[in-house]
């Protein structure tokens, strides 16, 4: 029972030997193994731990377990958010959209604004253009948006919505009241069953670019546009807008929700910051454009370079090496020197390398995310002479596992290092117990892998649920590298404190001083 | 202020949010939204709100879908079945551990709840199907999870509309390998809610488990007189485990839990026990309906939130047994009293008169407004995800005075009313939970108890008051205003 001056909550309750009782005796019901036959039970845990295991686990062709990626709409919405006073609209069951606030808002502890045409059985039967008419007018009605941009979901995919036609229509039947006809609703199809939440952002994003500047061909400006990618880190966004600045580049951040996702407290306003609507409509215009992920903008950059026959290209400023060529690429476009804040900033964070690299050397991570922030990350980690064993990437667009492949052939430990596309995170669970690592780079979801295998999880990734506000921070630029450098230097001195703080049998190394 | 001015100033309000909407979706959502008033006879449901009707297309509602009701809710805590989300691969991954459904077990190994398996459909299955991709699915779980009691198969959205059978296939699994395989049609597009998921999910228990030849585990168990199953609690941070011991301190045998912490074969044993004690009714009324027709099986609602609705349940409970049991019942309320007091003397002074808006799912918009009345607060505004009729009539029952009523409320109106009836504090769940906080407003998530809980029981009760207290006496919400802006308000 509980006691008035110490009311403790389940973490705690369920220990006392009442509750212990109770949950002994719901056994005799229980049927599972742990109930009937724990015994059994342990066998098939240790057996889980096996190369035997692994093999079998690593030929599974169809099911797939615990997956570390996501679907196309989650990247439309992110690009949504990105611009000024824009409402994410998915044509579809609501279903999902709330899915989709409620997995941006667990991760961003931020609200995430997006409607739905909230499609049911009949939609399914006759399309969903009744719902798309009075989805947009009451959108528009009520929240008062911009722009609104339309994705879809599987559901409207498989059906056959043409969305241009539904959007032409919903502006025709309103006769111009919510929805007059220059009202900006770009869109683009976003099936769940081709790709990842990465080819939703491209999607989108092409979608945005290419509808609002159709008309709008003029004189080039000497201008750079930079798309972030699908970038969950505020402060990343941050960290590149001041690198361009410090240059004094005219340039156009598209798809800018560093505000959006980090509002200040006081009041509640639905939409915050973002790419301004003019902007975007004359981003064909700048004589540049930056995509810092490659792979979450094949095709929108295969547009820009193609057509619009952009300069500039991709960048990857995660780490050292990634930022250099970043901003070598900033002093190529804009023909600047390369401002004196960076040299410092760069000084500073070489610095702090060489002060910590003893307890990066020669340390084994196994690492997971999407297939760009992999690329920033494990170079970080090579530039550190740490040893990336396992890297996987459940979303590995073509091609990724060869440019990973080549990067991991750089280092001297080259032969040990592995490369997992197209693997989920149990795999991955295979891969720790077989070949072990010191430490793991990723997100919420290696949680279960640091309470099977032990291995000390180092949270950096998308989505991060159960640590706070990793996600204001920067992971790109010389900052941001600073930022990667401090969190998983300082996990490594926390487990060295961890495993030697044992009294009288490890803790002579329990320095002080490190 | 007198009630009858209080219902004014509601209707007005409400009256005043419909403007914003154009004609065709004020209309729709005026029948949505209205006053309850306990002692108006005159109102079928509370407020006469309709609902359990389609969403207004591009309002930002909070609701979910058919399949949300059936792996999110029913099916996803049974523990040692694996539950396969069929489809494409964000269904499975947004709805992963999100419920907090907890349960004891060795995951991965022995129980399941917290992993994700999904068939993460392609283009080739849309075209060409996936029923073989789901057969393989089926050997793939045996072989690396042999200790698996059972599978289930939640369909997502494209099964339903390109045609695969998965019960078939799955008929033909189960024949071969005379396992529980549960196909269970729950496609996202279904119904305008997850209350059809929960109705979905609930008929295939009745096909697959009642029905089906399930074969369990470890030695048969004999009927008592005693015997009770827990229906409709989901365990959310605990919570069956602490109703359960009230149950089983009065001298029943709790012989099951729908379904946090539930297995295959607790819900095989069911349609044995002698009373149904349904919690959750809008997600589980329809089993329990079906026990009674088909196996005489009575069933009973209660209420484990707050001492109030609590001591009412368990002597309701006891009611239907004999005079033992009701005399252990006594005991256990006797025995929980002080505590009970001593944590109300506590926190009380500290809650008296503050007012709460709350907007959750299932039970909890009627069944929480005892436990905050209990600790002297007032429910001025509720409403429902997914409710039907019968759940606002229940509300009529259970509100003190004229409150608002807000049926699938979206993010607008919500925000509107929260301006407008000033609440000290909102209860609803984490979609919304930061968009009040932004503007200072002590919030509580009443879906999945913010990462704290149990609710339910005598224990439950004791951190409900302490986390509520922790919510609106917090200093943090003082710190919104800077010291400069003093002289603004001024």
């Amino acid at each position: 029972m509980q006691e008035v001056e110490n009311i403790v909550n389940g973490q705690k309750l369920f220990q006392r030997p009442e509750y212990k009782e109770v949950l002994k005796k719901k056994k005799e019901f229980e049927g599972g193994y742990g109930a009937v036959n724990p015994a059994k039970s342990a066998e098939i845990a240790e057996w889980t731990k096996t190369w035997d295991y692994r093999e079998k686990n690593l030929a599974r062709e169809a099911i797939t377990v615990n997956p570390a990626k996501a679907c196309q709409p989650l990247g439309a919405v992110m690009v949504a958010l990105g611009f000024e006073d824009t409402m994410p609209y998915v044509h579809g069951s609501h279903g999902c959209v709330a899915y989709f606030r409620s997995y941006f808002t667990r991760h961003f502890k931020e609200p995430t604004p997006c409607v739905s045409d909230s499609m049911t059985e009949d939609a399914a039967v006759f399309g969903g253009l009744a719902n798309m008419k009075d989805g947009l007018k009451n959108c528009a009605a009520l929240y008062k948006p911009k722009m609104i941009a339309v994705s879809t979901t599987c559901m409207a995919e498989v059906i056959g919505d043409d969305l241009y036609a539904f959007v032409e229509a919903a502006k025709e039947e309103d006769g111009g009241e919510f929805l007059p006809k220059e009202f900006p609703i770009p869109y683009a199809h976003t099936p769940s069953f081709v790709g990842s939440h990465i080819t939703g952002y491209d999607n989108m994003m092409m979608g945005i670019m290419q509808q609002l500047t159709e008309e709008n061909k003029g004189e080039t400006k000497e201008r750079i546009n930079i798309i972030p990618g699908f970038e969950t880190y505020i402060g990343s966004l941050r960290s590149v807008k001041s690198i361009v600045e410090a240059f004094g580049a005219n340039y156009i951040m598209l798809g800018d929700h560093s505000d959006q996702w980090d509002m200040p407290a006081g009041e509640y306003s639905m939409f915050s910051g973002g790419t301004k609507i003019a902007d975007a409509k004359d981003c064909i215009n700048s004589s540049a454009t930056i995509s810092l992920q490659k792979y979450a903008t094949a095709k929108t950059m295969k547009m820009v370079q193609k057509r619009w026959k952009h300069k500039g290209g991709f960048s990857n400023p995660i780490g050292l090496k990634g930022t250099d060529e970043f901003v070598m690429k900033l002093a190529e476009l804009t023909g600047n020197d390369v401002p004196s804040k960076l040299k410092i900033e760069r000084g500073r964070l070489v610095d702090a390398m060489q002060d910590s690299y003893p307890y990066m050397h020669a340390k084994k991570f196994a690492i997971w995310g999407d297939p760009d922030f992999l690329l920033g990350m494990v170079s970080f980690l090579l530039e550190m002479g740490a040893e990336p064993t396992h890297v996987l990437c459940h979303n590995a667009p073509n091609g990724w596992e060869e440019e990973m492949r080549a990067l991991l052939d750089t280092s001297p430990a080259k032969d040990s290092l592995h490369v997992w596309a197209g693997k989920d995170l149990w795999h991955m669970r295979s891969l720790l117990f077989t070949e072990p690592v010191d430490f793991m780079i990723g997100n919420s979801y290696g949680k279960e892998l640091m309470r099977d295998t032990g291995t000390p999880l180092i949270y950096i990734g998308f989505p991060i649920f159960d640590r706070h506000h990793l996600h204001r921070y920067s992971i790109s630029g010389y900052d941001g590298a600073l930022n990667l450098l401090t969190w998983i230097t300082n996990k490594v001195l926390d487990q060295l404190d961890e495993d030697t703080k044992g009294i009288a049998t490890t803790d002579y190394f329990f320095d002080l001083i490190r | 202020m007198g009630p009858e001015s209080l219902e004014a100033k509601q209707a007005a309000a409400i009256e005043e949010i419909l403007k914003a909407y154009p004609e065709k979706a004020a209309k729709n959502r005026a029948k949505h939204l209205g006053v309850g008033t306990p002692e108006d006879e005159s109102q079928k449901t509370c407020g006469n709100v309709r609902s359990n009707k389609k969403t207004v297309p591009g309002v930002m509602s909070q609701r979910g879908c058919a399949y949300a009701g059936s792996k999110g809710v029913v099916w996803g805590p049974v523990k040692d079945m694996i539950h396969i989300s069929h489809g494409p691969i964000g269904c499975g991954q947004y709805s992963r551990a999100g419920r907090r459904n907890y349960y004891i077990g060795t995951t991965g190994v022995d129980t399941f709840v917290t992993m994700n398996f999904s068939s993460d459909f392609q283009e080739k299955d849309i075209v060409f199907g996936g029923d073989k991709k789901l057969t393989k699915c089926f050997e793939e779980i045996d072989a690396l999870f042999p200790l698996n009691n059972g599978i289930t198969v939640q369909s997502e959205c494209p099964i339903g509309l390109i045609g695969d059978d998965i019960n078939a296939t799955s008929k033909v699994y189960a024949k071969q390998t005379g396992k529980t395989i549960v196909p269970v049609n729950c496609e996202g597009f279904r119904g305008v809610s997850q209350s059809l998921g929960h109705h979905i999910a609930n008929d295939t228990v009745r096909d697959y488990v009642f029905e089906g030849n399930v074969q369990t585990l470890g030695e048969p168990v004999a009927v008592t007189e005693y015997d009770v199953a827990i229906i409709g609690d989901y365990n959310i941070g605990g919570d069956a485990w602490s109703s359960r011991i009230l149950l089983e301190e009065m001298g029943l045998r709790v012989v099951a839990q729908w379904s946090g912490d539930a297995t295959l074969k607790e819900m095989a044993l069911t349609p044995k026990v002698k009373l149904n004690l349904l919690h959750c009714y809008r997600s589980m009324n329809y089993i329990s309906r079906h026990m009674e027709k088909e196996h005489g099986i009575p069933w009973i609602e209660y209420n484990f939130f707050g001492p109030s609705q609590t001591i009412k349940s368990l002597r309701k409970i006891a009611a239907f047994f004999d005079a033992s049991i009701q005399a252990k019942c006594e005991e256990v309320i006797a025995k929980y009293q002080p505590m009970i007091d001593a944590v109300t003397a506590k926190y009380r002074p500290r809650l008296e008169g503050k007012t709460v808006m709350l907007f959750v799912g299932g039970l909890r918009p009627r069944h929480v407004i005892g436990a905050y009345e209990d600790l002297g607060m007032e429910v001025i505004g509720t409403g429902y995800e997914f409710a039907h009729d019968d759940d606002y009539k229940r509300t009529k029952d259970e509100i003190f005075r004229s409150t608002v009523i807000y049926d699938d409320v979206n993010e607008y109106e919500l925000e509107a009313f929260v301006k407008k009836l000033q609440p000290d504090l909102v209860a609803s769940g984490i979609k919304e939970k930061y968009v009040f906080q932004k503007m200072g407003l002590p919030y509580r998530q009443m879906h999945s108890w913010d990462y704290s809980g149990p609710y339910h029981g005598y224990d439950g009760f004791a951190i409900f008051a302490k986390d509520m207290d922790l919510a609106i006496n917090s200093p943090v919400w003082a710190h919104s205003k800077a010291p400069w802006d003093k002289a603004v308000e001024a």
